[in-house]
């Protein structure tokens, strides 16, 4: 491109700023790169520092800026899957797994069904409680947790799963029961009404027609379902007080409180630990996840 | 949550088109039968959302109502107190502390996140190869970034002799780490919510996606530069988006917990500064089981936030643009 402007300094006008242009294109393209790999950068240096700390001796974490480890070592994921307080490693694992695909089967069923009514169903109060149901979005939760608290407890349930995952039975989480509407209202109406002259019900368009349609849908709500559900902290810390009943956010706090300063390595090995499906799920469904918040906001 | 609005009034607007469109032509004196019964299913279908609905909010709502008025501690009947629990709150300086906490964490960090995460997408929208990883990479951060793990790397980071530290004292700057300094835990915990930028850019990208290039042509054709542009063109036409997360991240906001639980190990310290809102309430309720004031404390921030949402809606009229068929 140089060349044509610097041999031919008298071409066409038009030659000219093509040069120009593309040249002018290169460099914005470098200015990219350089820009958005500054901000990758920041973006993933604590997760990599994470993982790389997990391979080092344990005095060797904190302070050290380097991310490769001089010295390798497996000794910290040794007295990680050592468990804590006589309980194992995999009981925690276990109890996580226990509540997050609780979860998913529960807000799948319930907010598939409660959306159906409020996409598909014309019936008098649908409007408000629609908007009750928005409303529920904004209000901050904590002014249930302590009813909600009391009511569990006068039941006997705490130090059971039963406070944790009835709610996401009940649709509580207004967050899925709206992504599923938002998905059913973009769904062909000719679909129920030819399935009604086939004589289908409600039942049977909303189960044979509309729930199978629904995948991208059921997909994207599980994968979030699960991974709040396995980063969820507050809850099992309200409810789950007997150390063979903790999932892994709360296990990880018991030993980070238990080890100190002393052992950060085997925190750090179990900080990783309990991220891996996290991230094993960001790697598969990565589209799915950044697709739904993405029509979280924008659709309608 | 413009786009909520929206979407109501679309549905109101299309539940009326339908309720024309199948039931007056097609049938005559099967109507109300075929009413009735979709009330039935209505019912039906709604009735776990609904079950929940009475349950586990609306009736906790009221007992938590109640409850703010009396004092309680598990163990023994509540004992009705008037407004003690409001007054005695007013005047409780860890109260007025974790709410001035909550407030520069509201204030400063809400802003930051969503401009970081209006640069980037304005960064992104440009075509270049790689886009759609960079977007998916740059959203990670938001899906780990409350748990319990990534606080105890944050912890680590900034502790004395941390990276944080050892960077400071690379540069000649006074050494210690952020964690035990009353004055650096705030610019910490509003780091780890800035680098959770990726959801709020990843709508910020759905939106100017939507905003026809026609529109940028014409202004580039009347002369307007790339600032005027965006002033202009995008800043209105993402308005709605906008709103949308500023919304949604104030009142995520309000009820950051865990992360300073872990990084304060479960104190709330050094000298209360990372004793958030929710993180007072909590202990109020759940360490020394003073329900009665706790349950005070959930309604004042209720009402706070009811009040934010309420203003931020009401200002919206003036600034939030809305195209085409809604307005």
């Amino acid at each position: 491109m140089t060349t044509a402007t610097t041999t031919a300094p008298r071409t066409t006008v038009s030659t000219t700023t093509s040069a120009t242009a593309t040249r002018r294109k290169r460099v914005r393209s470098v200015v990219f790169h350089v820009l958005v790999i500054a901000v990758a950068v920041v973006i993933l240096y604590p997760g990599v520092w994470m993982v790389m700390s997990s391979f080092k001796p344990s005095g060797d974490i904190v302070g050290n800026v380097n991310l490769w480890p001089e010295t390798w070592t497996l000794d910290n994921y040794a007295s990680a899957f050592a468990g804590i307080g006589g309980v194992s490693f995999w009981t925690f694992v276990l109890n996580s797994l226990i509540l997050a695909v609780g979860s998913v089967v529960g807000i799948v069923l319930s907010a598939t069904v409660s959306a159906y009514a409020f996409a598909r169903i014309s019936f008098p109060g649908r409007g408000v409680y629609f908007a009750v149901m928005i409303g529920t979005m904004l209000l901050p939760f904590h002014v249930v947790i302590i009813p909600q608290y009391i009511l569990f407890n006068s039941m006997g349930l705490v130090n059971t799963f039963l406070p944790l995952l009835a709610p996401k039975f009940l649709a509580t989480e207004a967050f899925f029961v709206f992504l599923m509407v938002q998905f059913l209202r973009g769904l062909p109406r000719e679909l129920d009404e030819a399935a009604r002259i086939d004589g289908c019900g409600h039942w049977g368009i909303f189960r044979l027609v509309l729930l199978p349609l629904m995948r991208p849908a059921v997909i994207t709500s599980s994968i979030f379902a699960f991974i709040w559900s396995w980063n969820d902290f507050l809850g099992p810390l309200l409810y789950l007080k007997r150390p063979d009943t903790y999932p892994l956010p709360i296990a990880l706090r018991l030993y980070v409180d238990q080890t100190s300063v002393s052992d950060y390595g085997a925190q750090m090995a179990m900080a990783v630990l309990a991220l891996v499906p996290v991230l094993l799920f960001f790697v598969v469904f990565q589209r799915y996840l950044v697709d739904g918040v993405a029509t979280q906001g924008l659709k309608g | 949550m413009s786009a909520t609005t929206t979407e109501r009034g679309r549905a109101a607007g299309r539940g009326g088109v339908r309720g024309t469109a199948t039931s007056s032509p097609a049938r005559g004196g099967g109507k109300p039968q075929r009413d009735r019964a979709d009330v039935k299913a209505g019912y039906a279908f709604l009735s776990p959302w609904l079950l929940g609905f009475v349950l586990l909010t609306a009736g906790p709502m009221l007992m938590s109502l109640y409850l703010a008025f009396t004092d309680y501690n598990l163990f023994r009947a509540p004992q009705f107190v008037g407004i003690d629990n409001f007054t005695a709150l007013f005047a409780d300086p860890r109260f007025l502390k974790s709410a001035q906490v909550t407030a520069v964490y509201v204030l400063v960090g809400v802003p930051v996140k969503l401009a970081a995460a209006l640069a980037v997408a304005l960064l992104l929208n440009a075509k270049h190869r790689g886009q759609g990883a960079y977007r998916s990479m740059f959203y990670a951060p938001s899906l780990i970034g409350a748990s319990v793990s990534v606080a105890i790397v944050w912890r680590a980071m900034f502790i004395d002799d941390g990276i944080a530290d050892q960077v400071q004292q690379f540069f000649g700057l006074p050494a210690g780490g952020w964690v035990g300094d009353p004055n650096m835990t705030m610019p910490m915990m509003i780091l780890l919510a800035v680098w959770q930028f990726g959801a709020p850019m990843v709508i910020f990208l759905a939106g100017l996606k939507q905003i026809p290039a026609e529109l940028h042509e014409a202004a580039a054709v009347d002369g307007a530069g790339p600032i005027r542009r965006f002033v202009s063109v995008t800043l209105p036409m993402l308005s709605p988006v906008l709103f949308f997360n500023l919304l949604l991240e104030t009142i995520g906001a309000f009820q950051v917990f865990s992360s300073a639980f872990i990084i304060s190990g479960g104190t709330g310290g050094p000298a209360d500064s990372t004793l958030f809102y929710t993180f007072y309430l909590y202990l109020k309720g759940f360490t020394e089981f003073r329900m009665g004031y706790a349950s005070a404390m959930a309604w004042v921030l209720v009402l706070v936030v009811g009040i934010i949402t309420a203003v931020l809606f009401r200002t919206s009229r003036a600034w939030v643009h809305y195209t085409g068929d809604v307005r």
